[in-house]
């Protein structure tokens, strides 16, 4: 059976066009004028782009049910516009062996709202002291190792993994944090925190990772991607990395270009995140970074926790905030992007970096795994945290209104979302 | 009138102004043969407190019960908090049973905001974290304008010396002092600084030598000895004769300077004199005022106007 995505204007890497889009056993079929087709589904006044990537996405399954599980952050993702995630591996137990890899790969299938792709740790228990089974991770699927969360602290030990993984022709994925300099930090370290008295997490604590693994990836050749870069001097970093031809890339979170460390003074710990919300400078930067390509994806980091676990003082609630069902709409209001280049960096570049071009981020035409997102650019929208998908309520953005939103979502085929509503 | 006092930002100039003038009454209600009033008589005060301090809960439930309200303590040691209750649901199953004024203390900053997000209570912070201690700003504020005689704080100098980075009682003092006219220093390495002083309204000196002549006022703070491991000062010994308030030091203090601190004290820490051979120290005087600025804060928060007309029980 045909299904045919009507009057809708697609973008994707090759560009912008008026055209309709024929799916037809999970493919494209054709993409053109006036095509017909068993089921016509509306996309008018709409983008029809390659389905969105996020290469941060804490799912919380296995371990950590009462704040997400697979099923659920799928649907939020789904009805974020993203047809691919990349499972965090900060799960108990953690993705450090091929066992929970294939589960979570496997509780993905069964959901069926986006493909979740589990990443690998870097270390066992991301403990940061033993390298993972990586041959045995990347024969499970895994293309992309972090130990997200912690950063791995031990130079020589992250040495021996940039080696190993330029062997296995993996990439990995670094937090950027040295834990010395952060020990007990709730906030950015400045001005804010030091009127209110909240222990600071110095942007140098990113920075001086940042660098140190740019000077790795010199020396071992190995490809690196830097998670979530939160500071101007890490944007100024990569860049410099990447002009010196280094195989590195990087994202940046929406909040990090959306809200400043102020917003902590309400001692409201759902703005408490790490990286933490850091100055209007640093927010410029990394507008900066993802207008120029230094930064080459918009990633969530969704992090679902439960109410009872935000509602504790600040300095022992969770860090984290959910981001997976406003990404796309930040993005398009926040940045001051055209729409081509918010698409690269949610879809083909994130695609990318995590090795899954062959099947999401491609070209809108025939031929190419009918993964799609269609969202209205100009529909202006209210976040209600008890509306949103996810199990847990923690966005920053409760009661602002954005604009953009998803309108149908395809995954190999399926529409997982129509008119807003996810399908399953 | 505020519903909460839980930082001296909130309460504002005039609103200090208030209670130091309401502070006045509350004085002579305690040099009364019976120091107690039936103000908030029917009014009920909870003590929370989350964190140990004996003095300022004492001081707290002192002040509540000579304006003849009831008082509750809850300490964290012997409460279901240790069980695993969440902060909001004991903050929520207390104000169920009849509360109109909350005192946190929390080891945490800003949990006096969020208490008062789960109450309809009045909430008073009895000091959050780094972050404030409003009544302690309140009676050093008093014990310094009694000690002078003097409402206006314009043309004082004041330094507050030691451990600014993790002092509450420092950031609250800050607002208070400035707030009424006094010029303050800093006086720390800056390893004991705040990462950023940007917007404080405050000059800054790591060398106590060089302003201790020109001081009306200085107030010493607590080092922690526990904070010895975080490498902010190589040794208490090397703290003590750079910051410290010794013997030769306190003979360059002006006859009329005043020195403060807000307790316990560090003998021979911070302060290595003794404070008997110091005429200028007002430490006690801040204790005693302690009660009477805490009974005008929860008179102002619970009483009504003509609360203090009702004479002697």
């Amino acid at each position: 059976m045909s299904t045919v995505l009507k009057g809708g204007t697609v973008i994707d890497a090759d560009g912008e066009r008026q055209a309709d889009v024929a799916l037809d056993g999970g493919m494209i079929v054709d993409v053109g004028t006036n095509l017909r087709g068993d089921e016509h589904i509306d996309a008018g006044g709409c983008i029809v782009a390659p389905g969105f990537v996020d290469l941060h996405t804490h799912l919380r399954e296995p371990g950590r049910e009462e704040a997400e599980t697979i099923e659920t952050g799928s649907r939020a993702a789904a009805l974020g516009g993203f047809t691919a995630v990349v499972a965090m591996p900060n799960t108990e137990p953690p993705h450090d062996s091929v066992a929970v890899v294939a589960l979570v790969r496997r509780l993905g299938q069964q959901a069926g709202l986006c493909e979740v792709v589990p990443s690998g740790c870097i270390t066992i228990a991301r403990a940061g002291e033993q390298l993972a089974p990586m041959a045995e991770l990347r024969t499970a699927g895994v293309t992309l190792f972090t130990d997200d969360g912690n950063g791995v602290q031990d130079p020589l030990l992250m040495r021996r993994a940039m080696e190993y993984a330029k062997g296995l022709g993996v990439t990995l994925a670094q937090h950027c944090e040295v834990s010395r300099l952060t020990a007990g930090a709730v906030m950015h370290e400045g001005s804010c925190c030091s009127r209110l008295g909240l222990p600071g997490w110095p942007a140098i604590a990113e920075e001086l990772m940042v660098f140190r693994d740019i000077e790795l990836c010199r020396l071992t050749g190995a490809r690196l991607h830097l998670l979530h870069l939160s500071t101007a001097r890490s944007v100024d970093l990569v860049r410099a990395a990447k002009a010196d031809g280094l195989p590195v890339t990087s994202e940046a979170c929406p909040h990090h270009f959306t809200l400043t460390d102020e917003a902590l003074a309400s001692f409201d710990a759902v703005y408490k995140v790490n990286p933490p919300l850091r100055t209007a400078a640093d927010i410029a930067a990394i507008k900066r970074g993802l207008a120029d390509g230094t930064i080459d994806a918009i990633a969530t980091d969704h992090a679902p926790h439960p109410p009872e676990a935000k509602e504790q003082p600040l300095d022992e609630a969770p860090p984290g905030m959910l981001g997976l069902e406003t990404a796309l709409s930040l993005a398009i209001g926040e940045l001051g992007l055209d729409l081509p280049a918010v698409i690269a960096l949610l879809s083909h570049n994130p695609a990318r970096i995590a090795g899954l071009s062959a099947r999401h981020g491609g070209p809108v035409a025939a031929g190419h795994p009918a993964n799609l997102t269609v969202f209205d650019p100009d529909l202006t929208w209210s976040v209600i945290p008890a509306k949103l998908a996810s199990k847990s309520r923690n966005t920053p953005y409760a009661g602002r209104s954005v604009r953009g939103k998803v309108r149908h979502t395809f995954l190999d085929g399926l529409a997982v979302v129509l008119d807003g509503e996810a399908q399953r | 009138m505020t519903r909460h006092l839980r930082s001296i930002d909130e309460l504002g100039r005039d609103g200090l102004i208030e209670l130091l003038d309401l502070t006045d009454h509350m004085v002579e209600i305690n040099q009364r043969p019976i120091p107690k009033v039936p103000a908030l008589r029917g009014k009920t005060v909870v003590s929370l407190f989350f964190e140990d301090s004996t003095r300022t809960r004492l001081s707290f439930e002192t002040a509540a019960k000579r304006l003849s309200a009831d008082t509750m303590t809850f300490s964290v040691s012997t409460s279901s908090v240790n069980k695993g209750e969440s902060l909001r649901d004991t903050i929520e199953t207390v104000a169920a049973m009849g509360v109109d004024a909350f005192v946190v203390r929390h080891k945490s900053t800003g949990v006096p905001w969020q208490v008062s997000q789960w109450t309809e209570a009045s909430v008073i912070n009895a000091g959050d974290g780094w972050h404030q201690h409003p009544t302690q700003a309140l009676l050093d504020c008093y014990t310094i304008r009694q000690a002078r005689n003097d409402p206006s704080f314009e043309g004082l100098h004041i330094a507050i010396v030691g451990d600014i980075k993790h002092s509450r009682v420092a950031r609250s003092d800050v607002q208070a002092f400035t707030m009424l006219g006094a010029r303050v220093t800093l006086v720390a390495p800056p390893t004991l600084l705040p990462p950023s002083l940007e917007g404080w309204p405050v000059e800054v000196s790591h060398d106590l030598d060089a302003v201790i002549g020109d001081l009306d006022v200085i107030y010493l703070l607590r080092m922690q000895r526990e904070r010895m491991g975080e490498a902010l000062v190589p040794t208490l010994r090397e703290y003590t004769a750079t910051y410290g308030l010794t013997p030769e030091r306190a003979k360059r203090l002006a006859d009329h300077a005043l020195v403060m601190h807000p307790g316990p004290m560090n003998r021979g820490v911070e302060i290595a004199v003794d404070p008997a051979d110091l005429p200028g120290s007002v430490i006690i005087q801040q204790v005693a005022n302690g009660v009477a600025v805490r009974m005008a804060v929860l008179f102002h928060l619970l009483g009504s106007p003509t609360g203090l007309q009702g004479g002697d029980t």
